[in-house]
């Protein structure tokens, strides 16, 4: 069988035969990326929600950076599918003349509600520090708090009470809207029955609960080397406090890929041995060795360590990036092996394909480089209106010297 | 005596005043619009229907009984719709049963230079040899109609599932959910396309150009609430007939007689 080329990717057919047209992986590394990042958007919102909406005190320190940490990914959430369309220049009519049947209809709703739903909560919590940077600052930069202050100054009680109402409004109705959001992407892989890889019911909860473990992964991770960086010092409880989310979002998540597993192999449908043939064949490396034996079983057993005996804070601190860069590098092979594994195997139910992303191209390795690299780029912009620390902002005294000056 | 010279001289006359007459004639053919050529319609009642959709119910027969490899019907589809290298819009399987129940498949360039070696290299001696041509399936309940989300993909009453490729936004969902991987992204324009059983052709009442130009009668094609057609008179007859993947639940319009269990 030649090799095709598609999109700059090689693909050879591996075993006997494979549909001609299936020699082409048509939804490469950008669609590995797209859930990868909604799901870090989803999981760093759950984060900021379990201080806001659930009162879990010990989040605090990093409740506001996990809301511009998923702002700041949900900004390029678009930007590999955009990448991938054959036509990104038509893709508004997905707004314009959607169809209500099609389950990648609802991403544009979804996404805009969210990123709306998103950008006011962060506005409604940082009110009182953007009214503190209206009033220090003159000019152009005095409009433009003014404008994230939503022109209002009033730092009173009632105000804030009330500010304090919305903002749990808002955490409270994020909390599902997340879940939709990325319930939502696993549902677009999942609804293809074509696909006995991808047409599980449980392919969206799989989705959700990766999406949990790779956002509060991210968070802790970032904030260990920011905190290490500026050489502050890292509120241990709060570490502490994640790593048990972690562990526990992380042992639903592995269970439940697990039990997808031993579900097609237990039920053993005509479709198991086309799995099995994917899984012990093309996906053997990604999937057994690399996402289940490395990036799996390790930080399972390091974060049961972690959580479960009473470590010094130096030891927690020296694992806690890693298992959190682990279990960041699990949630991506998992998408990989979910999104380019579909793919590996053909409708022909007798054959598989194999597949190396190129480096050029739009959806190269490059690009996806690139994709992956803009959302700290804009978390750093952000970061320069939006104080990500509560010890940066302006203290107490000084919001209201500066209420008194109005 | 003739003279020589002189027929020479006449017949040069002669042949400069036809090259020149001949010439005029054909430049006048290419400016003054001519008639459109007449044909015979191959569809009863389709060359006069100006109707939006037709009130024919049309069904795709793929005799594989019949089917000898030849690779005719890909090549009139390669040249009626210009389909890139690579793509397949419609493809022809070589099916070979060895005496032990091995099932061997193979479509090297998707049957396009017809089957006109034996395969090689097989352990055991071959039992039984078939082949068996692929192309749209027009479910009833198509799934690439379901996941377009702008609704370029479409489905007409006449049961034709098409491609508006101007609303296309070449997102590969509709390539995904085919269980039958009919569909491709075409590199050219970058957006989906598939075997649309020449409907262009239908539309004008010539049959789809595959079955056209298949030399063994392979491929019907026709409306089956016309009592009189093939189409009709195959599928209502005791045949083995069935369609390509059932338990999908897409009800495909493509029926293929004589389906044997190794094919999927």
């Amino acid at each position: 069988m030649n090799a095709a080329m598609h999109h700059g990717d090689a693909v050879s057919s591996l075993t006997n035969y494979v549909f001609p047209n299936d020699l082409h992986v048509h939804w490469s590394l950008m669609i590995v990326l797209y859930p990868y990042i909604t799901g870090i958007v989803a999981g760093a919102f759950i984060v900021s929600s379990l201080y806001h909406v659930f009162g879990i005190k010990a989040l605090r320190p990093i409740s506001r950076y996990s809301l511009i940490f998923a702002l700041a990914f949900l900004a390029c959430a678009t930007w590999p599918l955009l990448l991938h369309l054959g036509h990104p220049e038509r893709s508004f009519s997905m707004f314009l003349t959607p169809n209500p049947q099609s389950a990648m209809a609802g991403f544009g709703f979804i996404y805009t509600a969210y990123l709306i739903l998103l950008v006011h909560e962060i506005l409604f919590i940082y009110r009182p520090t953007m009214v503190g940077f209206w009033h220090a600052s003159s000019g152009l930069k005095r409009k433009f708090y003014a404008f994230l202050a939503f022109f209002n100054d009033n730092l009173s009680k009632d105000a804030l009470a009330l500010d304090n109402k919305i903002i749990s409004f808002l955490a409270g109705l994020g909390i599902p809207m997340a879940c939709v959001l990325h319930g939502y992407v696993g549902f677009i892989f999942g609804g293809v029955k074509a696909n006995p890889l991808w047409a599980t019911p449980l392919m969206p909860v799989i989705f959700l609960l990766s999406a949990c473990v790779s956002g509060i992964a991210g968070i802790v991770l970032t904030y260990v080397i920011i905190m290490k960086f500026k050489g502050k010092p890292v509120d241990m409880d709060c570490i502490r406090t994640s790593l048990k989310f972690l562990w526990g979002f992380f042992i639903l998540d592995f269970v439940f890929e697990m039990l997808e597993v031993f579900s097609h192999a237990y039920m053993a449908t005509h479709h198991w041995h086309v799995l099995e043939n994917l899984y012990w064949g093309p996906l053997y490396t990604t999937f057994w060795v690399l996402q289940v034996r490395i990036f799996s079983v390790i930080p399972f057993i390091l974060l049961g360590i972690l959580c479960l005996f009473k470590l010094k804070d130096r030891i927690v601190l020296f694992f806690a990036p890693i298992v959190s860069l682990m279990i960041l590098i699990q949630v991506l092979l998992m998408r990989w092996n979910v999104v380019i594994g579909g793919q590996l195997m053909s409708n022909s139910t007798r054959g598989q394909v194999s597949f190396v992303p190129h480096w050029e191209g739009r959806e190269g390795i490059i690009a996806a480089i690139i994709v992956m690299t803009a959302p700290w780029v804009i978390l750093f912009i952000l970061s320069k209106i939006f104080p990500l620390w509560l010890e940066d902002e302006p203290t107490e005294q000084q919001l209201s010297e500066a209420s008194a000056s109005t | 005596m003739v003279d020589i010279e002189k027929e020479i001289r006449k017949d040069r006359r002669k042949f400069i005043k036809n090259v020149l007459s001949g010439t005029i004639a054909g430049s006048l053919l290419l400016v003054i619009p001519l008639r459109a050529t007449e044909y015979i319609e191959q569809i009863p009642g389709m060359k006069d229907d100006d109707n939006t959709f037709t009130d024919k119910n049309f069904v795709f027969i793929v005799d594989i009984t019949v089917c000898i490899g030849c690779g005719s019907c890909c090549i009139a589809d390669k040249a009626e719709y210009k389909v890139p290298d690579g793509y397949y819009r419609t493809w022809v399987e070589r099916y070979i049963v060895d005496i032990h129940d091995g099932v061997y498949v193979d479509s090297p360039d998707g049957g396009l230079g017809g089957y006109t070696k034996a395969r090689e290299g097989l352990p055991h001696p071959i039992r039984d040899t078939f082949f068996v041509p692929k192309l749209c399936n027009m479910c009833k309940k198509p799934s690439c109609v379901q996941v377009c989300p702008v609704g370029a993909t479409y489905q007409t009453k006449d049961n034709f599932v098409l491609v508006d490729n101007t609303r296309c936004v070449g997102c590969s969902y509709c390539v995904q959910a085919c269980p039958y991987s009919i569909r491709f992204i075409n590199p050219v324009s970058h957006t989906a396309e598939k075997c649309t059983w020449c409907y262009h052709r239908v539309r004008k009442g010539l049959l789809p150009a595959c079955v056209t130009v298949c030399p063994t009668g392979a491929r019907k094609f026709g409306d089956l609430d016309d009592p009189d057609s093939e189409v009709a008179q195959l599928l209502r007859a005791p045949h083995v007939i069935s369609v390509l993947k059932p338990d999908m639940g897409n009800e495909p319009e493509l029926h293929y007689l004589g389906l044997r269990r190794e094919v999927v």
